[in-house]
């Protein structure tokens, strides 16, 4: 496969490519001509100070936003006027900064919502129940018990998950997007708001879904300790620009880098 | 006192999965058969078997209406007319090419379900009191039509008289046939609507409610979804609408005017939003309202009333405790009768041990 121009990367195989992608609103460019190519199975973290457009960069490639210019493929498929819906059957999932769970629901059903895509059957088997119908969900509910045991959620299969503490939520939201069965997972500082120990966690999860399941993971986070731990390549974005990308020792030495995120005299 | 749930295990996700999963529940289930089925066709007078039936009636079209409202988040103000739709596709059909109810009354639904996705179709667009807007446009149009054209409402008076239903040369004609007959749709629309609530597609309907964005990321297309649940939800309406129109024996526009839209709306109100006993339970009691304070007012009435005001405040009163019962759930208790009903039995479920 060839690589998208400007953009670096390693050795691996490109399974997710955004190629010199743009979007402003109204006069705020929010993301400016940036290219980044994520590996299969690997770990690519997006970095970057407040505002620095990297939500709005995960709200383009699950299709929530469309790029004023610039594409993005997978495995390469142009993907980038498709629906968020599409995006999600090709099989990319997602979680959110601010956790987007169906609160009244259950912690199962959350998760049964997360297999949508693979159900197949319609309207009319579902109103009996029966045969087909029946069998897909019990089938489906087995691949939801593993993701249940895999996440440790056994004890709250039943319960609502707005009654859940934030950090298990958080947990929930990984698990609805794991159901998918996710070529590329997109995560959304999944470990905004968590204590140390949770932190923790959630890095294991992350990495355990990375070696064991290969899939590939597209991972925003604030917590450089963190990033730099369990990430295989970095992109470094600084008010809409792609400012620094490399492995996490790489980046670390960009002055660039250093610049954007302790200011301009330091670095000076 | 009643059941306990401990010491019953399930051993395979399909008996987790199944719609009465405890002991206690498939018995109660089995009593209702007998009192509904035996009891209450025998031991009860004609006339309280038709207020039976009108409440049957509005089962079927309150959980329609539940999984459009209360299911999907969606609103519709529409929902009588696409009665009328069902009400008069029958009432053409049976008239007119002379077929028997187990066609007309799918081609009603149907019919019904057509109309309904066509007016589904701004929601893709639109929300909440906008969409609230455009169903009731919806309403006035189909009302306006089948008053005013006459190939579909019969000419004089808009209404169509239907022959009673008839299965196998078996002619329907008393409450107390009509009550088995009616009987039939709505355990077939309870167990179909608890079915759809707890696949796929109901939990996408709900996925659509609690979190629209959330959906599209997992991948449901919220406008198709939000089409089914139009659909689904105007083919009970239509079904709704032909079997009131087989109970009555005509189908008249005046049975499916605006104020029936807002009699369903109170019901799943009243009864419960999304929830299937909450919309048995509102239709129970937005039927029985009216008559209930009818015969209490001639009753009672006259203690403080003269005669003639009497006649006046009957009709009106019933407008008023509605309106005030609905504000009344709105504020104390938006999950309605269904959720007083959750209580008392989360009650029983530890008692006598409460903490």
């Amino acid at each position: 496969m060839t690589r998208p121009s400007g953009a670096v990367a390693g050795e691996g195989v490109v399974q997710l490519a955004v190629e010199n992608v743009g979007k402003s609103f109204g006069g705020v460019r929010a993301v400016e001509d940036v290219s980044c190519v994520a590996e299969k199975g690997k770990v690519l973290s997006i970095i970057g100070p407040n505002g620095a457009g990297k939500t709005s960069l995960l709200n383009m490639i699950s299709g929530f936003y469309k790029p004023d210019h610039g594409r993005i493929t997978l495995d390469g498929r142009d993907i980038t006027s498709y629906a968020p819906n599409r995006v999600a059957a090709l099989g990319i999932a997602r979680t959110f900064q601010n956790i987007a769970l169906f609160r009244g629901m259950t912690v199962l059903d959350n998760l049964m919502l997360g297999r949508h895509v693979r159900m197949r059957y319609g309207v009319l088997s579902a109103f009996l129940y029966w045969g087909r119908a029946q069998r897909e969900e019990v089938e489906h509910r087995e691949r939801v018990e593993d993701i249940i045991e895999f996440l440790k959620l056994q004890d709250l299969r039943k319960q609502p998950t707005g009654a859940l503490a934030y950090g298990l939520q958080k947990r929930v939201e990984l698990g609805r997007a794991l159901a998918l069965d996710p070529q590329v997972l997109l995560l959304d500082e999944p470990m905004g708001g968590m204590n140390q120990e949770e932190k923790e966690d959630m890095a294991r999860y992350i990495l355990d879904v990375s070696e064991e399941r290969g899939t590939t993971i597209i991972l925003i986070e604030h917590d450089m300790g963190v990033v730099m731990d369990i990430s295989d390549r970095v992109v470094v974005l600084d008010r809409g620009r792609r400012i620094a990308e490399g492995t996490p020792d790489e980046v670390q030495r960009d002055p660039e880098v250093i610049k954007a995120y302790l200011g301009a005299q330091k670095a000076a | 006192m009643f059941h306990r749930e401990a010491g019953i295990y399930k051993t395979s996700y399909a008996a987790d999965m199944a719609l009465y999963p405890l002991p206690v529940a498939r018995w109660a289930v089995a009593g209702f058969a007998v009192l509904f089925l035996g009891v209450l066709p025998l031991a009860v007078h004609e006339y309280y078997l038709t207020i039976v039936n009108l409440i049957s009636i509005a089962i079927v079209g309150a959980l329609g209406l539940n999984i459009l409202v209360g299911y999907t988040g969606q609103i519709s103000i529409g929902h009588a007319a696409f009665m009328s739709v069902g009400a008069y596709t029958a009432a053409n059909l049976a008239v007119r090419l002379d077929l028997p109810f187990w066609i007309t009354l799918p081609a009603g639904g149907l019919m019904a379900a057509a109309i309904g996705t066509l007016v589904g179709i701004p929601s893709l667009r639109i929300k909440g009191l906008y969409l609230a807007i455009a169903t009731l446009a919806a309403q006035l149009i189909i009302e306006w039509t089948i008053n005013h054209v006459e190939w579909i409402s019969g000419g004089v008076q808009a209404s169509i008289e239907v022959p009673r239903p008839e299965l196998f040369g078996y002619v329907i004609k008393s409450q107390t046939q009509l009550y088995f007959f009616l009987m039939f749709f709505v355990v077939l629309a309870i167990i179909a609507t608890q079915n759809l609530i707890r696949s796929r597609i109901g939990r996408a309907f709900i996925a659509i409610r609690d979190q629209d964005i959330a959906a599209e990321i997992i991948g449901i297309n919220i406008f198709r979804y939000k089409l089914y649940a139009f659909a689904i939800s105007s083919f009970y309406a239509g079904v709704t609408g032909v079997l009131y129109t087989y109970f009555l024996g005509i189908a008249n526009y005046e049975q499916f005017q605006i104020v029936v839209s807002i009699d369903y709306l109170a019901m799943i109100i009243i009864g419960g939003l999304g929830s299937i006993l909450g919309s048995i339970f509102g239709a129970i009691f937005v039927t029985l309202l009216p008559i209930v304070l009818r015969l209490v007012m001639e009753d009672f009435g006259s203690l403080i009333f003269s005669e003639a005001d009497l006649r006046n405040i009957i009709p009106n009163l019933r407008l008023i405790v509605f309106g005030a019962l609905i504000i009344f759930f709105l504020i104390v208790e938006p999950e309605g009768l269904n959720r007083l009903w959750r209580n008392i039995r989360s009650y029983f479920r530890v008692w006598p041990f409460s903490y």
